[in-house]
């Protein structure tokens, strides 16, 4: 049995609490977001909040900040009433909010977006750049940060824009410090540096709530944690004693099975989709792989690796610089993206909001688009019915939580949002579908649902390509995995070899080196 | 016999404002399933605001303002303007403008007189020759739009100096007179003219309003009924989006704005119709007065979410202001510091709604 951390939450005053909330009540129209939730942040420590998409955890960052106002309930501070109407004020507070999206001008340097709005001035109007940068260069050096102050943001990685957001939150003085699922789009090792600047940050007087869906990180930066559902407070315990399985059956409130491994691994089928010395001008260099009937086929990196640019490249969202794509033999070289689904190749973004779903047309005209010439229109002119037919089909097939197909895109859940994607390349009747990060900002409810899926139709003859960050997630769907690094492959793995270990050592070693240490690891894996 | 908007012979049926009619007639056809709530709300409110200045200016002038001439007159005054809304509108659907449209349509009236009057082409063949042209011009924007990859501002106000420019050149800078008969293309009163013997028929109606009217309900089922107005939606909803669902977004993109150049075409033979001659100039400023009545209509410049009714009742409040404080005697100069509150007001209330509605 897990240990409560801290049965009876102390009051206002206990000296080892910084960060308190009591009673917290939220509603909107229709919907009660929180309902009584608590929250005790100690000093000194990392606590882990989690809880499913819609559980409550984004209106609580909200209410903290002031970008909400609560109905009921009290915030303290180290046992100080806690009130703030707007995010300058709890920044001033000193509590820092690092979203999942950045607010940074792309733009400004390094040194510009840490001290916007209060950069030195002379005559208060003149810029000073070499002093703004001196005292970026003195931050970023305290905080012992890989940046250069004067370059541009956008020419920055992912991580390291994620690291201006922290110093930009730190400068400000921070003894709060809430990071929004602050790893969603790092890789393995951005992760690991993230994780040291966090024990960095960490000191008697500081505190750190760390909002995540990844489990098995919690386990590795986060001293307590916190799980809510359904805007209601659940339990806390501590990370040392709790299994994952715990947390994640109070935050789902059902058990949930995570070590499934992948299904109808098989080598005797027909090759469906070949690419050979696929390149394209910035990055891939000679991609080469087969993709058999009904296989699952994972593609694992780091971030810049090129997996999501295999993927466009393949169906000439983006222009390749030679290669040949071959479907069941036949040369396709699809040169855009409607060619490609024509010859049956359907393309998953990883960012379903930006590349993937029309948000404000309804769930119906974003399954139907794909299709909408070829099946549900005549001489031009668009059949509703059989479109509402097939999209109600859908719905009840990939079980897609909405009142009606008619709904708008932007009202669903991560998951169901992903699952109206899915259902749109299903209803093309698509061979080949390319998932880029299928579980992205997905609950873990949904992405339990989501492998289903994907077994599903693997099963049923489909053959899959399957980007993903989350090396749990390829191992366990994928049945052979693709590993890249630098626009390259540098090993295709069979399922029953592969183990976290090995992908990680041929990602981050692309020069072949590592292969022996992959190997040995995969022995080692063996032997456990 | 012709229209004259100066007659003021009053019809038997003086009854029901014929704005409204035409509206309601017109929503029957709006028949778009998915965001319908939300845009019914939005011609509510418009709708609405069309009534009350309605009831305003009847109130104001109940002789003259809601007589059944003065009705007719506010209809046949909003033909040119509707007409290149009704294009407009699907091109800002896409998440585009048409800067061009006005300078367009003169254009288009100069080809039409150069087809007819220079070269003697029959007005049957002439007519839908100057109305293609006015596609060309539009499927010239969407390549520059959808292929060189310009800003749709840029692009269209290029045409817009291009086309304003040629229609001087090709007119050699003279107004071009049409043969008789052309005229009847919009002064004439078809259904007047005993049309279907032994049903009463509104007498001295402008086949202008009639052409619109077509025009409309042409729009309206390219938007809610086709894969054209399907694809405008989406690739207004999301451009990438819809390229990455197989949906060749570069070639829908020149036919919608050539579509909305057909109706920069007709809109053209219009107001050549109306004058009875070809003007060279005098295009300037319909193009915005065009995005106006969209915008009043409760389509968003960003795209994803419009409506051809919406257009319409736009069209409608900008005729009825302009035809209601003339008739009260507002000075013009006042007229379009009114029309400027109007839009601010219903852009406003607009976005008033959708906050409230994504507040959740």
């Amino acid at each position: 049995m897990p240990v409560p951390a801290n049965d009876s939450l102390t009051g206002p005053y206990d000296a080892d609490l910084l960060l308190q909330a009591e009673g917290v009540t939220k509603s909107f129209p229709g919907v009660k977001a929180l309902s009584g939730m608590r929250l005790d942040l100690r000093k000194g420590e990392v606590l882990a909040l989690v809880g499913e998409n819609g559980a409550g955890k984004s209106t609580l960052m909200k209410l903290l900040t002031g970008i909400y106002q609560m109905e009921e309930g009290q915030f303290w501070l180290e046992g100080q009433p806690l009130s703030v109407k707007n995010p300058k004020e709890a920044q001033e507070r000193g509590l820092a909010i690092i979203h999942q999206e950045f607010n940074l001008m792309p733009d400004l340097t390094v040194a510009q977006n840490i001290f916007i709005g209060r950069e030195p001035l002379t005559g208060g109007f003149f810029t000073k750049p070499k002093e703004l940068e001196a005292q970026a260069r003195e931050l970023i050096d305290r905080l012992g940060l890989p940046l250069d102050p004067s370059a541009k943001v956008h020419s920055l990685t992912v991580a390291k824009q994620q690291m201006v957001e922290i110093a930009k939150a730190l400068s400000y003085n921070a003894r709060v410090l809430i990071m929004d699922e602050p790893t969603a789009a790092l890789n393995d090792a951005e992760v690991d540096t993230l994780h040291d600047l966090i024990r960095r940050f960490i000191t008697p007087q500081t505190g750190v709530v760390y909002i995540s869906h990844r489990m098995p990180e919690l386990k590795r930066i986060a001293d307590r944690v916190t799980v809510i559902r359904d805007g209601e407070y659940i339990d806390t315990l501590n990370m040392a004693e709790a299994t994952l399985d715990q947390v994640i059956s109070r935050m789902v409130g059902r058990a949930i099975d995570t070590s499934a491994r992948p299904e109808n691994v098989r080598t005797d089928r027909p090759v469906l989709l070949t690419v050979e010395n696929l390149s394209t001008k910035e990055l891939l260099q000679d991609v080469s792989f087969d993709l058999y009937e009904g296989e699952i086929l994972g593609f694992a990196g780091l971030m810049g690796a090129g997996r999501t640019e295999v993927a466009r490249a393949i169906v000439g969202a983006d222009p390749r610089t030679s290669g040949t794509i071959r479907l069941r033999g036949k040369i396709v070289n699809p040169h855009n993206a409607a060619e490609a689904a024509k010859q049956g190749i359907g393309y998953l973004s990883e960012d379903r909001k930006k590349y993937g779903l029309m948000l404000g047309q309804a769930v119906a005209s974003n399954i139907a688009i794909s299709s909408l010439a070829d099946q549900f229109s005549r001489f031009g002119f668009v059949n509703d019915r059989a479109i509402a037919k097939v999209a109600g089909e859908q719905r009840v097939a990939l079980r897609i939580k909405t009142p009606s197909v008619a709904q708008l895109a932007k009202n669903l859940s991560g998951g169901n949002q992903q699952k109206v994607v899915i259902a749109r390349w299903l209803v093309k009747n698509s061979d080949v579908l390319i998932f880029d990060e299928p579980t992205r900002g997905i609950d873990i409810g949904a992405k339990d649902e989501i492998y289903h899926l994907l077994n599903r139709l693997a099963s049923e003859g489909k053959s899959i390509i399957m980007i993903s960050s989350e090396l749990p997630e390829v191992l366990r769907l994928s049945h052979r995995i693709v590993v890249m690094a630098e626009g390259r492959i540098t090993a295709v793995l069979a399922a029953a070899d592969a183990s976290q270990e090995s992908i990680i050592a041929l990602a981050t070693h692309p020069d072949g080196g590592p292969l022996a240490a992959a190997g040995a690891d995969h022995h080692e894996e063996d032997a456990r | 016999m012709t229209y004259d908007p100066t007659q003021t012979t009053t019809a038997p049926k003086s009854d029901g404002p014929a704005a409204s009619v035409a509206a309601e007639a017109l929503a029957a056809t709006a028949t778009s399933r998915g965001q319908a709530i939300r845009q019914r709300l939005q011609q509510l409110l418009a709708f609405g605001g069309l009534a009350i200045l309605f009831i305003v200016f009847a109130i104001a002038s109940p002789q003259i303002f809601p007589s059944y001439s003065n009705v007719t007159n506010i209809l046949f005054s909003a033909v040119v303007v509707g007409i290149l809304a009704l294009g407009a509108t699907l091109v800002i659907i896409t998440g585009g403008i048409d800067l061009s449209v006005g300078t367009g349509m003169i254009f288009c009236g100069v080809m039409s007189a150069t087809f007819i009057t220079n070269w003697h082409i029959p007005i049957a063949l002439g007519v839908p020759m100057a109305i293609l042209f006015g596609g060309l011009l539009g499927a010239v924007n969407g390549f520059n739009v959808a292929v060189n990859k310009l800003p749709p501002f840029i692009a269209t106000l290029a045409m817009m100096l291009i086309a304003g420019g040629l229609a001087l050149v090709v007119s050699k800078e003279a107004p071009i007179y049409f043969p008789t008969g052309y005229q009847q293309i919009s002064t004439g009163t078809l259904i007047g003219d005993n049309l279907l013997p032994g049903v009463p028929l509104p007498r001295n109606f402008p086949n202008a309003v009639i052409v619109f009217a077509v025009a409309a309900i042409i729009a309206t089922v390219l938007l809610n009924r086709t894969l054209l107005g399907r694809y405008d939606l989406a690739i207004g909803s999301n451009e990438e989006a819809t390229a990455l669902s197989g949906v060749n977004v570069k070639k829908w993109l020149i036919v919608i704005y050539a579509v909305a150049g057909l109706f920069t075409g007709l809109a053209g033979v219009m107001i050549s119709a109306r004058l009875g001659d070809a003007q060279p100039t005098g295009g300037q400023g319909y193009e915005l007065q065009a995005i106006a009545a969209v915008v009043i209509g409760g389509t968003s410049l960003s795209g994803g979410k419009g409506s051809i009714v919406g257009t319409l009742i736009g069209a409608l409040i900008i005729a009825v202001l302009n035809n209601g404080l003339q008739i009260i005697s507002v000075p013009q100069e006042w007229r379009d510091v009114i029309l400027g509150i109007v839009i601010l007001l219903a852009v406003y209330a607009d976005q008033l709604r959708a906050r409230r509605g994504s507040a959740t």
